[in-house]
């Protein structure tokens, strides 16, 4: 069962890397263009661009498709593990749906609650020698934005049963804004954009990067759940087992909808 | 997938089998370790810390890097 969704989630996983690739060269691409240009004109800092020891062509290419193909396959398996784990917890939902908010909570987890504290940057945005601080901030605040999700998913769950599904996934959403606000009250900002620098051009990379990132998620979550669903209705008739009704493992939150917070 | 408590019409959501965490940890843990990996070396190898050396790992997933949003350099 869990072999068949992980691999379910690594093909996936693929097939969002080749739309996401479609949609970095569109949107992407151009924009990396215009920030390594402002930076050969300004000769921005020392950044790691002088030596190119590969070329730009072979950046924006195999390696740029490397990359998200790299990371389409991983958060495509985990993915499918954490689908694995939602299956069936998240009250009478169908595969796809639950495929869907599990796609929604890792966008909002992964990429969106980090990113609106430390946004995408392109090149000659970012001072390298601020590297490592900027790197420990950044995996810190998805390991925050991560905890929150999960725990809003978990705290609506076991508050389904007494406020309903949809108050209890509000709590949860609740409650998680207000952590996930006090870590970027705490944590410090990060503001490295070079003087001059194309307002435009960060704009658009940074909702290139967003695109990218909603790219991915949709289609994993979407496509996954579809394939499930098919594999679900396609299942040869068997004697339905008795129900395995573990306290607690199934709460009764049909009656408001899905009990799963966004965890935002 | 032989999980028979889906044979209900279309129609009617019956409740997706749940897998037991038990059988579901094995997976999940070498699974995550493996993706984190992966992860790592497309988001954050030869940034911060580095474990080949070098940039050419670095260079050669450099536009990935920047639009996936990691801090890249």
């Amino acid at each position: 069962m869990v072999r068949t969704l992980l691999i379910r989630g690594m093909l996936v996983g693929v097939v969002a890397a080749v739309l996401a690739f479609v949609v970095a060269k569109i949107l992407g691409e151009s924009q990396v263009g215009h920030a390594i240009a402002f930076e050969s004109a300004h000769e921005v800092a020392q950044t790691a661009h002088e030596p190119e020891p590969v070329s730009r062509t072979v950046q924006s290419t195999i390696g740029l498709f490397t990359g998200l193909l790299v990371f389409g396959v991983a958060i495509g398996g985990l993915f499918s593990l954490a689908y694995a784990c939602a299956q069936g917890r998240l009250g009478a939902l169908r595969a796809r749906a639950t495929a869907g908010l599990v796609a929604l909570a890792g966008f909002v987890g992964v990429y969106l609650l980090p990113d609106l504290k430390y946004p995408a940057n392109p090149p000659a945005v970012g001072n390298p020698d601020t590297i490592g601080e900027r790197t420990s901030l950044y995996f810190s605040m998805m390991l925050i934005s991560l905890a929150v999700v999960i725990g809003g998913c978990v705290a609506a769950r076991r508050l389904a049963p007494r406020f309903g599904g949809w108050d209890a996934a509000l709590l949860s959403a609740a409650g998680g804004l207000v952590v996930v606000g006090l870590a970027y009250y705490v944590l410090p900002g990060v503001d490295e954009t070079p003087e001059g620098f194309p307002a435009d051009v960060l704009w658009r990379f940074r909702i290139a990067s967003l695109t990218i990132h909603a790219t991915v998620w949709a289609t994993v979550g979407l496509l996954f759940g579809a394939l499930t669903e098919r594999a679900n209705r396609t299942v040869p008739a068997v004697t339905p087992a008795p129900a395995p009704t573990l306290a607690g493992e199934r709460p009764v939150a049909s009656s408001g909808g899905s009990p799963v917070a966004s965890g935002a | 997938m032989a999980h028979p408590s889906v044979l209900d019409a279309p129609a009617v959501p019956a409740p997706l089998p749940t897998i037991p965490l038990s059988e579901l940890a094995p997976f999940a843990i070498f699974g995550s370790i493996l993706a984190l990996v992966l992860l790592y070396f497309v988001g954050a190898e030869q940034g911060a810390m580095s474990i080949v050396g070098g940039s050419n790992v670095h260079e050669f997933v450099h536009d990935a890097r920047h639009l996936l949003g990691f801090p890249c350099h």
